[in-house]
C-alpha cells in the first residue's frame, strides 16, 4: 500500500516536471535554470499538496500539448457574495476558468476563489511597497511571489476536499462506535470491532481523563476527549494514505479544535480556577497584579500551543516526507533516489507513529486543561 | 504568523466546527455514553462478583472455623457430661449405702426393741403364770392344812402373833 501511494505520487511529480520541463523548452530558456526551476517546482507541489482543493483531484498530469489533465471529481462551490451561491467547482477548471454565476464572475488564485471580471483578471497589490500590476489568472502564477491579490473575496463555505473528509471520518466513526454501542446492548463483552476500540476508550478514560481531571469529575468531559481523540487519529491516518488529503495540516481544523478545548475549559472552570487566574492566592498583592494578566494570556496561549502543535507537527511531517521524495528527482543518480525512497518509508513509519501521538497529546492536554479547570483548592 | 493567518480557510473553520459539534454531540448520545455504561456496569459487575466472591470464602472460613469450635464445645459438653454422670452415680451409690446403712441399723434397733418388749411381755406373762401356780399351789397347800380344825386353829393364832409382833 505504501508502494502505491509513492509510486501514484511519483507519477503525478514526473508528469508535473515533465510538462513544466517541455513548457521551458518552449519559452527557449536556459538548461542551467532547469535545477533551480525543479526545486521551485517541487516546492510548488508540495505548497499544493499542503492547501485545501475545490476539487477531489486523486492526481493531475500534463498531455503532450501541454494540457493538464485532472483525475477526479468536482465538489460543490458554495459562496456568499450578497446571497448564497452554489455551483460546481467542474466551472472553475482547476483555476484555469471563470465561472459566471448570476452575472458575477469568480476566479481561483492559489486555490482561493475570488471575484473577477468577465475576464478572469486578478488584479495585485504590491506586497512590499511595488507597484500594482495586474496577471492573467491562466497565466504563470508560479512566478508571482510575496503579491497579494486585491481582488475581493466572496466568502467561501464551500464543500472542498478537506469538507469531504470530515465528512467522511464523521460518519465513519459515527457508523463504528454506533455498531459498537449497540453490541453492548446484547452483552458487555466486546465483540468484533470493539475488542479492538474499547482498549482505546479505555485508554482515554484511564490515561487520560481520571489522572488529569480527577475520579470524580471526568465523566462529563469524557465525550469530548474521546471524539477529539478518535478523530485526529484517524484523520491524522487518512492525511497518510495515497489520497493525500491532510485536514489537521489546516489551520482553521486545528484552531476549531483548540477553541473548542479553550471554551469547554472556560465554561465548566470552578471559582478556584478563576482565583489562580485573577487574584493568585499565596503571593504577595503587587505579584498578584503582575500574575492576573500573564495567567489570563495564559488561559489563551494554552489552546493556542493545541493548535500550533497539531497543525505544525502534521505540516511539518508531510512537508520533509514530500521534500524526501522530491529529493529523487534531484539526485538524479542511482544512490540518491534509492536513499531518499528508504528515507521516506522510514519517515511515513514515523508518521504513522505521529498521527497517534498528536491525537493523544491532543487529548492529553485538553484533559489536562480540563482538570486544571475544575480543580478543587487544596489550601 | 502572517502565513497561517492568510492559510486560514473560514469555510473550513466553519465546516469544521459544524461538524464536529455535531459528531460529539450525536457521539455523545448514541455511542459514548452507552458504550462507557455497559463497560462501567461490567466493571461493576466484575468488581461484585470479586467482592461476592471475596465474602464466600471468608464467610466459608467463618462457617468452618464455627463449626469447628461447635465442635470442641460438643467434646467440653460431652466430657462435662460424662464426669457429671459419674458423679452422680458415684454420690447416688454413696447415698445409697448410707441410707440402706441408716435403714438396716433401724430394723436392727426396731428388731432389737421388739425382742425386749417381746421379752418382757414374756417374762411378765411368766411371771404372771408364776404367780397364780404360786396361789394355786398355796391354796392346795392351805387347803391340805386346814382341813383340820387343830391346825386351822394354829394357824391363826401364828398369824395373829405375827400381826401382834408388828
Amino acid at each position: 500500500m505504501r508502494n502505491s501511494f509513492f509510486s501514484k505520487k511519483l507519477v503525478a511529480v514526473i508528469f508535473l516536471i515533465a510538462g513544466f520541463v517541455s513548457a521551458q523548452d518552449h519559452e527557449g530558456e536556459e538548461v542551467e535554470t532547469g535545477a533551480h526551476d525543479l526545486k521551485t517546482e517541487i516546492k510548488e507541489y508540495i505548497d499544493h499538496h499542503l492547501l485545501d482543493s475545490h476539487d477531489f483531484n486523486l492526481y493531475s498530469y500534463t498531455t503532450e500539448e501541454g494540457e493538464h489533465k485532472y483525475i477526479g471529481f468536482p465538489l460543490p462551490v458554495i459562496l456568499w457574495d450578497n446571497g448564497l451561491k452554489v455551483f460546481s467547482s467542474s466551472k472553475l477548471k482547476h483555476g484555469e476558468g471563470v465561472a459566471e454565476v448570476d452575472g458575477n464572475y469568480y476566479a481561483l488564485y492559489h486555490n482561493k476563489i475570488y471575484k473577477t471580471d468577465a475576464e478572469g483578471t486578478i488584479e495585485f497589490g504590491g506586497h512590499h511597497g511595488e507597484e500594482t500590476h495586474t496577471e492573467d489568472a491562466f497565466g504563470e502564477d508560479l512566478v508571482v511571489e510575496d503579491a497579494h491579490p486585491t481582488n475581493e473575496k466572496p466568502l467561501d463555505f464551500s464543500i472542498t476536499k478537506n469538507v469531504v473528509f470530515i465528512i467522511a471520518v464523521a460518519l465513519l466513526m459515527f457508523l463504528v462506535f454506533r455498531s459498537m454501542a449497540k453490541r453492548y446492548q446484547k452483552s458487555t463483552m466486546p465483540r468484533g470491532l470493539g475488542r479492538f476500540l474499547e482498549p482505546l476508550v479505555l485508554f482515554v478514560r484511564d490515561e487520560i481523563a481520571i489522572p488529569n481531571i480527577g475520579e470524580h469529575k471526568y465523566k462529563k468531559y469524557m465525550s469530548y476527549l474521546l471524539t477529539v481523540f478518535f478523530f485526529v487519529w484517524v484523520i491524522n491516518l487518512l492525511g497518510l494514505t495515497p489520497l493525500g488529503v491532510n485536514v489537521t495540516n489546516n489551520i482553521a481544523v486545528t484552531f476549531a479544535l483548540a477553541m473548542i478545548t479553550y471554551f469547554i475549559t472556560t465554561f465548566t472552570g470552578n471559582k478556584n480556577y478563576w482565583k489562580h487566574i485573577f487574584w493568585m492566592p499565596g503571593v504577595p498583592v503587587p505579584m498578584k497584579i503582575i500574575l492576573a494578566p500573564i495567567e489570563l494570556l495564559g488561559t489563551f496561549i494554552k489552546p493556542f500551543s493545541l493548535m500550533i502543535r497539531l497543525y505544525a507537527n502534521i505540516t511539518a511531517g508531510h512537508v520533509v516526507l514530500m521534500s524526501i521524495i522530491g529529493l529523487m528527482f534531484i539526485f538524479k543518480n542511482w544512490i540518491g533516489s534509492p536513499l531518499s525512497f528508504l528515507l521516506a518509508f522510514a519517515l511515513s513509519l514515523l508518521e504513522l507513529l505521529v498521527a497517534a501521538l498528536q491525537a493523544y497529546i491532543f487529548t492529553m492536554l485538553s484533559a489536562l486543561y480540563f482538570g486544571m479547570a475544575v480543580e478543587e483548592d487544596h489550601h | 504568523m502572517e502565513k497561517l493567518l492568510e492559510e486560514f480557510s473560514l469555510g473550513l473553520f466553519f465546516w469544521q466546527l459544524l461538524l464536529f459539534v455535531g459528531l460529539l454531540l450525536l457521539l455523545r448520545k448514541y455511542a459514548w455514553k452507552p458504550i462507557l455504561g455497559a463497560v462501567e456496569k461490567r466493571e461493576e459487575g466484575i468488581k461484585d462478583a470479586l467482592e461476592a466472591a471475596e465474602a464466600a470464602k471468608k464467610e466459608m472460613q467463618n462457617v468452618t472455623a464455627d463449626s469447628e469450635k461447635l465442635l470442641r464445645e460438643a467434646k467440653v459438653e460431652r466430657d462435662a457430661l460424662l464426669k457429671e454422670a459419674r458423679e452422680i452415680k458415684e454420690s447416688i451409690i454413696a447415698e445409697a449405702k448410707e441410707q440402706a446403712q441408716v435403714e438396716g441399723d433401724k430394723v436392727i434397733k426396731q428388731a432389737q426393741a421388739t425382742i425386749e418388749a417381746e421379752k418382757k411381755a414374756a417374762v411378765a406373762d411368766i411371771k404372771a403364770q408364776v404367780a397364780n401356780l404360786s396361789v394355786e399351789i398355796a391354796e392346795k397347800v392351805i387347803k391340805e392344812e386346814l382341813s383340820d380344825k387343830g391346825k386351822q386353829q394354829k394357824l391363826v393364832e401364828d398369824m395373829l402373833g405375827d400381826i401382834k409382833l408388828n
